[in-house]
């Protein structure tokens, strides 16, 4: 991981000091609320439908087991809201009634505190300490080197990157460094902190992209050329929202050392010519799509003045690369002790072991070591969610079983990137005892989902009852891997945080009458090598109840189980199937889901 | 960080506009100051017309990086003391206050960060170009 320097701690230290005096001259009736606004943003702090939000910045996903813990106690001691806010957030979402399961249950909001939750920009957040004790949460956070430091605002937000970054097997070229080395460029930027509107960055240095590069603002590959010289491969303009739109690629190779006075370019021209009039079209993914050549051509053209006029001041030396790179050599591991994966003895539970190396497990670069991801996709949480003693144990096991270091990944789980194969026995045990071995990676219970309407202020409609369901009625471990490898993505508005454009199936929460719907869409990609070139789903039909979805989602898994056909010794996976047969089959069996009365 | 950006009242800022402005150039923020002719102009004043909108920045970058600017580069408009400092960095030399702003508050803002990670219009080396 990288080390803060003592520069790295003071500044931090400062950021947190500058929230405090904020917060301070806010409270004082010194900063109104709507000029505290964007600054308490650009710190991570929202004010969400019941209470504040925090959103703690983990650089490109690498977080450390110390910084783990006090994630733990930050849940326990600050996301706890007072008992009459929450008894009055808890009526409220009650009110808006459970979705009900076909067995006579209901998937309910299920409103609790003291937790934190991965994010898909592998973020981590809080959703009820009081704005008050928020400066004594941030000084708490810089003394494990940790801050929110641009996860909100129209500003250069976190930098994402490939959570198996330095340990994949097909990487090209580690980007880790130059993930460090953007965020640190981008930090406090004077220029870039009040944008058009965010802008969200992606660093992919591996064969297969597993950062959803093409759906961020800036997407950089990591890639070599014929002389065997390391750059970038530049991508622009992707996104979201309610206008999906796929990167462009404006650079083929752009040399490693001048990626910061290209972004610069980049980010420039996008300040001065970016849309301010309207909120919906302020994205750089606007710009891209509606100037097209002139916009590439006019970035080229300010790269040149940055080079040839300023100087090309941010060109990376060597010395710099090398210092930042020497914070990312793999960790020295002690001795194997045996040399040989040792089943669990109980024959009883071998089975479930074997499922989770399968599902849970990942290649290593090295041969001796493991990649493996706790899952955090749970009936009775929600997806993403770790309590506090969760936190805590996580922490654990990433001491015990990863030289310390974990990796919040894209697809809001914990990874673990520095396992050896002789531990993976000990590691499953102890992860299944804390309940975060459910061998789901990559399945249909490993869905993305945004807070929703339980906790945003922008949603039209609740998340999480609706993963809830799905969760609830995928229980059956058999079942779920004969459905296979599958995105399902759930966003509760337009906003697509829960990324449903790029899911197989993808799930939006739309607002009728006041009252709560879901679009559903089939075929999304994110860029993966199971999900092929990215693209956004199609919608199926008009919006489906509450009630409906969890029946439709199983019509489509059905329609996929009669359709498939085999790929050597497997079925074809339900995208590989989609994409055969076509979206129609799909939609129609989606349609036929729609309960009577919708339809008469 | 040494606070050398000059504050302005707003009524020096009007009793200078009424002595007359020849020497001055007030540019739009969707103007592209590289075009601009900056013939016998001894002061640009740059607007914020509400203080989220961020292009005067890269105007006054462009201003004092690209073409070599050494006159006045003055921030009007919805000017904070939030932002003075980004300000100072991206070129500007002076700044008319809204009036309802407590100067006390400003200085600290200045005092807070030694250094920065970037470079900027005045500091044009990034912090891994200095001298430690």
């Amino acid at each position: 991981m990288y080390q803060y320097t003592e520069f790295d701690r003071q500044f931090v230290r400062a950021r947190a000091a500058q929230h405090r005096d904020q917060l301070e001259r806010n409270l004082a009736g010194t900063l109104s609320d709507d000029e505290f606004r964007p600054l308490r943003l650009q710190n991570g702090w929202y004010i969400q439908r019941y209470a504040p939000m925090l959103r703690i910045a983990v650089p490109y996903g690498e977080i450390a087991s110390r910084q783990l813990r006090v994630l733990a106690t930050i849940a326990r001691e600050y996301d706890q809201p007072s008992d009459a806010l929450f008894a009055e957030a808890r009526a409220k979402q009650d009110a808006l009634g459970p979705v009900p399961l076909k067995d006579g249950s209901f998937a309910h909001s299920r409103l609790t505190v003291g937790y934190g939750h991965f994010t898909t920009r592998q973020n981590v957040q809080f959703n009820w300490i009081p704005l008050p004790k928020s400066a004594d949460v941030m000084d708490l956070l810089a003394s494990v080197d940790m801050h929110g430091i641009q996860t909100s605002g129209n500003c250069i937000r976190n930098i994402t990157t490939d959570e198996l970054a330095g340990v994949a097997p097909d990487e090209i070229v580690d980007p880790r460094p130059y993930c460090e080395i953007i965020r640190q460029w981008s930090t406090l930027h004077p220029e870039f902190a009040f944008l058009p509107r965010k802008f969200k960055i992606a660093v992919s240095g591996a064969k297969e992209d597993r950062a959803a590069t093409f759906w961020h603002d800036v997407g950089l590959h990591l890639v070599k050329n014929d002389a065997g010289e390391v750059g970038f491969r530049v991508l622009v303009g992707g996104g979201m929202g309610r206008t999906p739109v796929i990167a462009t690629v404006i650079r083929e190779f752009l040399p490693w050392n001048q990626v910061m006075n290209y972004i610069e370019a980049i980010v420039r021209v996008y300040n001065r010519w970016g849309r301010r009039d309207n909120l919906y079209k302020a994205r750089i993914k606007i710009l891209v799509k509606a100037e097209g050549q002139r916009y590439i051509d006019e970035v080229e053209a300010e790269y040149k003045a940055i080079v040839e006029i300023d100087g090309a001041p941010h060109t990376i030396p060597q010395a710099e690369f090398d210092r930042v790179a020497a914070c990312f050599v793999d960790p020295q591991l002690p001795a194997a002790t045996t040399t040989a994966t040792a089943l669990p003895a109980d024959t009883d539970t071998a089975p479930a072991y074997q499922r989770w190396l399968q599902q849970n497990v990942a290649a290593h670069k090295n041969p001796g070591l493991r990649a493996v991801t706790l899952s955090f996709k749970r009936v009775g949480q929600a997806p993403g969610d770790a309590t506090g003693e969760q936190l805590d144990i996580a922490a654990d096991l990433v001491e015990r079983f990863s030289a310390g270091e974990a990796r919040v990944t894209h697809d809001q789980n914990l990874l673990l990137p520095w396992v050896r194969v002789e531990d993976l026995p000990a590691l499953w045990e102890a992860a299944r005892k804390a309940g975060l071995a459910t061998a789901n990676i990559g399945l249909l219970t490993d869905m993305i989902a945004c807070p929703g309407g339980d906790f945003c202020a922008l949603a039209n409609a609740r998340s999480l009852p609706i993963a809830e369901a799905i969760t609830a009625r995928y229980q059956d471990l058999d079942e779920l891997h004969d459905i296979g490898e599958i995105d399902l993505h759930i966003s509760g508005c337009i906003n697509s945080c829960g990324h449903h454009h790029s899911g197989h199936i993808g799930i939006l929460g739309v607002d009728k009458d006041g009252k709560e719907w879901y679009q559903v869409t089939l075929g999304g990609s994110d860029g993966s090598e199971l999900s092929g070139d990215s693209q956004a789903g199609k919608v199926v039909g008009p919006s489906f109840s509450a009630a409906e979805v969890p029946d439709v989602i199983e019509a489509v898994l059905e329609t996929y189980r009669r359709e498939r056909q085999s790929a050597g010794d497997k079925y074809e996976t339900f995208i590989q199937t989609l994409r055969r047969v076509g979206i129609e089959p799909f939609k129609a069996a989606a349609n036929a889901a729609r309960f009577a009365k919708e339809v008469a | 960080m040494q606070f050398s950006l000059q504050l302005i009242s707003a009524a020096d800022h009007e009793a200078q506009a009424a002595a007359g402005t020849a020497n001055v150039l007030v540019l739009a923020n969707d103007a592209d100051p590289r075009e601009a002719s900056l013939e016998g102009i001894t002061r640009i004043d740059l607007v914020f017309p509400k203080f989220t909108d961020g292009r005067a920045y890269s105007q006054a970058f462009l201003l004092r990086r690209r073409r070599g600017f050494t006159g006045e580069i003055r921030a009007t408009g919805d000017v904070l003391i939030d932002q003075l400092v980004q300000m100072q960095r991206t070129g500007f030399s002076s700044a008319v206050l809204r009036a309802d702003q407590n100067i006390e508050f400003a200085q600290r803002q200045f005092d807070r960060y030694g250094r920065y990670y970037q470079g900027d219009a005045v500091t044009v080396d990034p912090l891994f170009k200095q001298a430690a």
